[in-house]
């Protein structure tokens, strides 16, 4: 066990540690914003720089400061490291920095993006960006495209996280999709637009921090915020069907897993209850779902706007549950 | 025992003089002080004859606006409805299809725009919300109507047409938009 310190608090973690993990084991506002790490995706994290904090203290054997701000998703804790997050000037104002890197070839159409009020990179923008753009040239365009039969690649949107390469690796059997070229070039795509098919593509959606891959079966549907998600289960063959349902009225308008405070696919009996497609695009009757109940939703959310209550409990199947 | 304030008025019974008991004097001093406001400007105007002016600000029904080129503002974001403290809007949104580029300016537009005016309380949180100036509240005054039914709004009474635009320039550079 080795000990840290994060923004003055102290804790104690396992070695190998990542400051990230040590960070969002004390929770609250220490932890740092992550854009392309995921805890349930090996190999992910060190893209985005979003996580950047400043180590004051190096460990008690030699105490000096690292000179350059350290990625807290890949760097590891050492014993008496001191680190500074939120009460760090220099952190701030780098975050700030990376976020305007990030939104250069984003476009402002949030109006339109189905990410929007569930968005990573809006809620990082609304924490560390500007209120302006000073970028004057013109943005990289792609128009949208399919891929597979429910999957739609905004590439515009995209911050190249490689989270979803990632998913397809370590998910599916066959990876058809991945980056193509290199640096301001860069671009997810598939190899000769070939579809994305697999039992479990259907997470690269959920794993995706911004709008770049979205659901084709809830395209334009409806905005999160008049949406009211709530648990469900059923029994699947394929995936633990383990997942949040967005009703709306009577309806499901979509599915998506549980997803916990850092925006990650919660865990079940140890392992990530990654849900498969079936469960995503083609039930989305009420009479499948066994329904639990209303999710808990941080009353900073816009989703938290709607008046958000069970839908007639009477009519549903939430006597079921209760059981 | 004194009173602590001196709101209290004491009731006295003094007999009236033999002039008070006419009435007359205090009839006809009545009657100058009706007849000189016949002479004076009037407080009220001739509706629907006369309209007075409206404030540059004026909060009256809505238009969907378009854009130079003739296209919908509207993308159907939301944000108005969410704003709307009376929950009085709903939309319901659809892709703008290949050929389409010439009515909605962006890829998404609102199919079906509806406000209730029996809901709406005019406080014009839809505008402010509003991030693709769409929505506008103007100076016109939304008619009245026997059927319940009449008030609920669609695109068809709300989207400004082509030919006969609706200025609301005036609103955008008054007030808290300032002059642009």
């Amino acid at each position: 066990m080795v000990k840290v310190t994060i923004d003055g608090i102290e804790i104690e973690v396992e070695e190998g540690t990542t400051i990230l993990n040590a960070a969002r084991m004390i929770g609250g506002n220490v932890v740092p914003p992550a854009m392309c790490y995921y805890s349930s995706l090996e190999g992910s994290g060190g893209n985005c720089r979003t996580c950047l904090v400043e180590i004051a203290e190096g460990s008690t054997r030699d105490p000096r400061p690292m000179p350059k701000l350290m990625v807290s998703c890949s760097t590891q804790v050492q014993d008496g490291m001191v680190v500074k997050n939120k009460t760090s000037q220099r952190v701030h104002e780098n975050r700030g920095a990376v976020t305007e890197f990030l939104l250069i070839n984003h476009p402002l159409d949030c109006p339109v993006c189905d990410q929007a009020g569930e968005c990573h990179l809006q809620d990082l923008s609304f924490d560390h960006g500007g209120a302006g753009s000073r970028f004057e040239e013109e943005k990289r365009t792609f128009e949208p495209i399919d891929i597979g039969n429910k999957i739609k690649l905004h590439m515009n949107r995209c911050i190249l996280c490689y989270r979803c390469v990632k998913v397809a690796e370590q998910l599916t059997e066959k990876r058809v999709h991945g980056v193509l070229h290199r640096g301001e070039h860069a671009e997810i795509s598939t190899y000769i637009q070939k579809a994305v098919e697999s039992d479990f593509s259907g997470n690269m959606i959920d794993v995706c921090p911004v709008g770049a891959l979205t659901d084709r079966t809830f395209r334009f549907k409806s905005r999160v915020w008049f949406l009211k998600p709530m648990n469900a289960t059923r029994e699947c063959k394929k995936c633990p069907g383990h997942a949040t349902v967005w009703m709306f009225g009577e309806e499901i308008y979509r599915v998506t897993g549980r997803k916990d405070a850092y925006g990650e696919i919660e865990r079940l009996d140890g392992k990530t209850a990654w849900i498969c497609d079936d469960c995503r695009f083609e039930t989305k009757d009420p009479k499948q779902w066994n329904i639990e109940g209303p999710r808990k939703i941080n009353r900073h959310s816009v989703i938290s706007q709607n008046h958000y209550e069970i839908p007639n409990p009477l009519k549903t199947n939430v006597k079921k549950s209760l059981k | 025992m004194e009173s602590l304030t001196n709101r209290k008025k004491v009731v006295s019974d003094k007999q009236m003089t033999f002039l008070e008991s006419l009435y007359l004097p205090v009839v006809l001093a009545g009657m100058a002080m009706t007849f000189r406001h016949m002479f004076n400007k009037s407080a009220t105007i001739r509706y629907p004859e006369q309209q007075r002016a409206f404030a540059p600000v004026y909060r009256g029904m809505h238009v969907l606006k378009r854009d130079e080129q003739g296209r919908e503002n509207c993308t159907a974001c939301g944000l108005c409805a969410v704003a709307c403290p009376a929950e009085a809007i709903t939309m319901v949104a659809g892709e703008r299809l290949p050929g389409e580029e010439h009515l909605y300016r962006e890829e998404k537009y609102a199919v079906t725009y509806e406000i209730n005016m029996i809901r709406c309380i005019f406080c014009g949180l839809c505008e402010e919300a509003c991030p693709k100036e769409a929505v506008f509240l103007t100076d016109r005054i939304v008619p009245t109507s026997f059927d319940r039914e009449d008030f609920v709004y669609g695109k068809n009474r709300l989207v400004e047409s082509i030919d006969n635009r609706i200025d609301i320039t005036k609103r955008q550079h008054t007030g808290k938009r300032g002059k642009k």
